[in-house]
């Protein structure tokens, strides 16, 4: 069994909260206790049946303004696959915390509103899930009860979603039509929809190939911890702490440590009491050099034939996270894995309008603004491109006066 | 299910590249706690003789060993633990050879910092709040380790792996830093610490799967026992001398086990047969009602665990 991590785009009357809660419901993920406190909340639908929309909503002021202001992340399964849930807002000023639950999940859910089909806010949300390179995109057109089922407007609505795919580049869409109030297509397939012949959604979610790591062939490495016990009978231990971003790393592969350059063979790898042949993608291990090169935290380990990019000056897309604008003027910190080195903002190339996807120049970045920037760092990184690497081409800002993450970057281009 | 996922606990050994979902949550809360031990100063993992601390434990081995963990296991002891725990806990950290730091509540009580509450469902489980801020300042912690789970409670579900705390020990939940990809900012101003949850992507049902895998041992009171209980407020009470009794509880002896291991003043048993690990997955994944069901704390409001957190509760 594996995970799928996804997270749902809508904004906040397209039903998203509602559609996880029909999952969880219909999935029989919502226990007694939980269940009897979601009855005895005063939150009903018109109908008297129980709002699952605040089953997502765990702060006492999300359920005051009944919005979802934070990403809440939800866990179920079935006998198929574990899920977990990003559930991130939709309002445009919380554009950062989709960005903070996109980040990590590689399916992603975007709610219509088959009454108003797509709109701004669906090419909004569609642009972050491009910006982020997520493989995967379910179109979800909901609320199809309000429109009578009619295929007529679902047809309507995927023709004009097409076009923006194509725009966004977004290879591997689904279109689903639902009613999350009702629970049509949800769990099971709807009686009042015979003309749809795709799956339900969960059914869909339990079968989507997951591709949860990398499946690069770029071996890569960032140390994050050097383990020397220093004891009598361990007195030459050395073992290089870190969990593999990307590709493999077998015994005896020649690797290259940067940013020193030293190059070595691959000697051992442990994992706890055991010692592999081979450390993949998304395994914390301890690997074991040869040579005894000088390495420390901060150092990438990776493949000498495949070598990542490393500059000093790198183009990168901006989202910009803190409500105390850009300053290009100062110094940021940027955090690369365990790599952290001081960097400015040296170019601002162009801003992006993600509700026109027009691209302006601009002189500043104020919070939830996107764009492409050149950024210049003290320290040369080791990164590959987001776009066939996403661990190892991503990184965040932190500004140093108040320790706060205030941006996501993703590499495009080394500048030469 | 849990056949094939017994199959593949020789992951490591098979020639084909196999990730199961526990492999992937063990890999990640491995690197969180690497990542700690790169970017503190000072860090700490508190730890409560739960099944969720005890897994932390078993994690940072894995990320550490053959070297020593680069923090002190610390014990927020509120001097109304299940014996059992406390037992379990000694001989746990003789058995790996860490240092083990103890806050106590009642000392706190002594100095006069805390008063201790009255009433029928006085419990200690509030006091230890002050006593870990307290330990946290004395021994200048700036990262705290902890087992919290998001999926235990709706307020957790919305915190950061990386959690930022005041001087205060405060939580504000507007204010948490983006959380991006798997890159964590541990970067806080003097006085500030952070708690760290690297199992918040686990679920009651994974801890339990782990723990099986791993044949990881726990304390007694997880499995089926003879016990005398009273009934209040609906849950089942071990009965004690730090549970205000009076004539009109009715002591009775029940098969009980505990799902949950908190002060024994607010943690509830369940009736129980489970005498094995298997028994109580299988029971787990019949129940209809959550872990923290059993807890007393939770009950008080709809949002009791939010206001606790941002009291600095863990």
């Amino acid at each position: 069994m594996n995970i799928l991590k996804f997270f749902t785009a809508g904004s906040v009357d397209d039903g998203k909260s509602t559609l996880i809660g029909r999952l969880l419901y219909d999935t029989d993920s919502i226990l007694a206790d939980q269940l009897e406190a979601l009855q005895s909340s005063n939150r009903k639908n018109d109908d008297g049946s129980i709002d699952l929309a605040i089953l997502t909503d765990g702060l006492r002021a999300e359920r005051e303004q009944g919005i979802t202001i934070d990403v809440a992340y939800k866990y179920f399964q079935t006998e198929k696959r574990k899920f977990i849930i990003a559930d991130t807002p939709g309002h445009i000023q919380y554009t950062r915390n989709m960005v903070t639950g996109a980040s990590t999940a590689n399916l992603a859910i975007i709610l219509i509103d088959a009454r108003n089909g797509v709109v701004e806010q669906t090419i909004r949300h569609s642009y972050i899930v491009s910006l982020l390179g997520i493989k995967h995109v379910v179109v979800c057109i909901n609320k199809m009860d309000m429109v009578d089922y009619s295929e007529t407007v679902y047809s309507a609505i995927i023709e004009k979603y097409k076009v923006l795919a194509q725009q966004l580049k977004l290879a591997d869409v689904t279109y689903i039509p639902v009613s999350a109030l009702k629970g049509d297509n949800i769990v099971q397939n709807s009686g009042n929809m015979d003309w749809y012949e795709g799956e339900s959604l969960l059914h869909f979610l339990e079968k989507v190939d997951t591709d949860n790591l990398d499946k690069s062939q770029l071996a890569r490495m960032p140390v994050q911890w050097v383990i020397r016990p220093q004891t009598e009978e361990l007195h030459d231990y050395r073992g290089y702490a870190g969990r593999v971003l990307s590709g493999t790393f077998n015994l005896n592969d020649k690797v290259t440590v940067l940013p020193s350059g030293a190059s070595s063979t691959v000697e051992k790898i442990e994992f706890f009491d055991q010692t592999p042949d081979a450390a993949h993608a998304g395994q914390s291990v301890i690997i074991h050099l040869k040579d005894d090169v000088d390495i420390s935290r901060g150092d990438t380990i990776v493949n000498a034939s495949a070598l990542p990019q490393e500059s000093k000056l790198i183009e990168a897309d901006l989202c910009w996270m803190d409500s105390r604008a850009l300053d290009t003027s100062i110094m940021y910190n940027i955090q690369h894995n365990s790599k952290i080195t001081r960097c400015k903002i040296s170019e601002i190339l162009h801003k992006v309008d993600i509700n026109t996807l027009e691209k302006h120049a601009a002189h500043e970045f104020k919070l939830n603004d996107i764009g492409r920037v050149i950024i210049k760092t003290a320290d040369a990184l080791a990164f590959d491109l987001y776009d066939d690497n996403r661990a190892n081409g991503s990184a965040i800002l932190v500004d140093t006066r108040t320790n706060l993450t205030v941006g996501a970057l993703m590499f495009r281009a080394a500048v030469e | 299910m849990f056949n094939k996922q017994q199959q593949q606990r020789q992951h490591f050994a098979m020639s084909t590249y196999n990730f199961d979902y526990l492999d992937e949550l063990e890999a990640e809360a491995i690197h969180i706690l690497r990542e700690v031990a790169g970017q503190f100063e000072k860090p700490a993992l508190l730890f409560s003789g739960g099944k969720d601390s005890i897994t932390l434990v078993r994690l940072a081995e894995k990320a550490f060993r053959p070297g020593k963990f680069p923090f002190p296991l610390v014990h927020i002891d509120t001097g109304h633990n299940f014996e059992e725990t406390i037992t379990y806990r000694d001989q746990m950290v003789e058995r790996i050879g860490e240092k083990l730091i103890i806050g106590s509540v009642q000392e706190s009580i002594d100095q006069g910092k805390v008063v201790e509450q009255t009433g029928k469902n006085a419990s200690r489980n509030a006091l230890q709040t002050v006593t870990l801020l307290d330990t946290i300042a004395k021994y200048q912690f700036d990262a705290c380790i902890g087992g919290a789970r998001r999926d235990e409670e709706k307020a957790r579900a919305k915190e950061r792996i990386f959690s930022v705390r005041d001087e205060f020990g405060q939580w504000d939940p507007k204010r948490q830093r983006p959380e991006l990809w798997n890159i964590y900012n541990g970067k806080i101003h003097k006085g500030e610490n952070i708690r760290v949850f690297p199992i918040s992507n686990w679920t009651e049902l994974d801890v339990w799967n782990y723990i099986r895998r791993e044949k990881i041992d726990l304390p007694s009171i997880y499995f089926s026992h003879e016990r005398d209980c009273i009934t209040r407020n609906g849950q089942l009470m071990a009965a004690s001398p730090f549970l205000n009794m009076d004539s009109e509880d009715i002591v009775e002896r029940k098969q009980v086990r505990f799902r949950t291991v908190g002060d024994m003043s607010c943690t509830a048993a369940v009736e129980s047969d489970a005498t094995l690990i298997d028994d109580i997955i299988s029971e787990i994944s019949a129940s209809k009602i959550s872990e923290r069901g059993a807890r007393m704390d939770d009950k008080v409001s709809e949002a009791a665990m939010e206001d606790r957190k941002k009291g600095g509760y863990f």
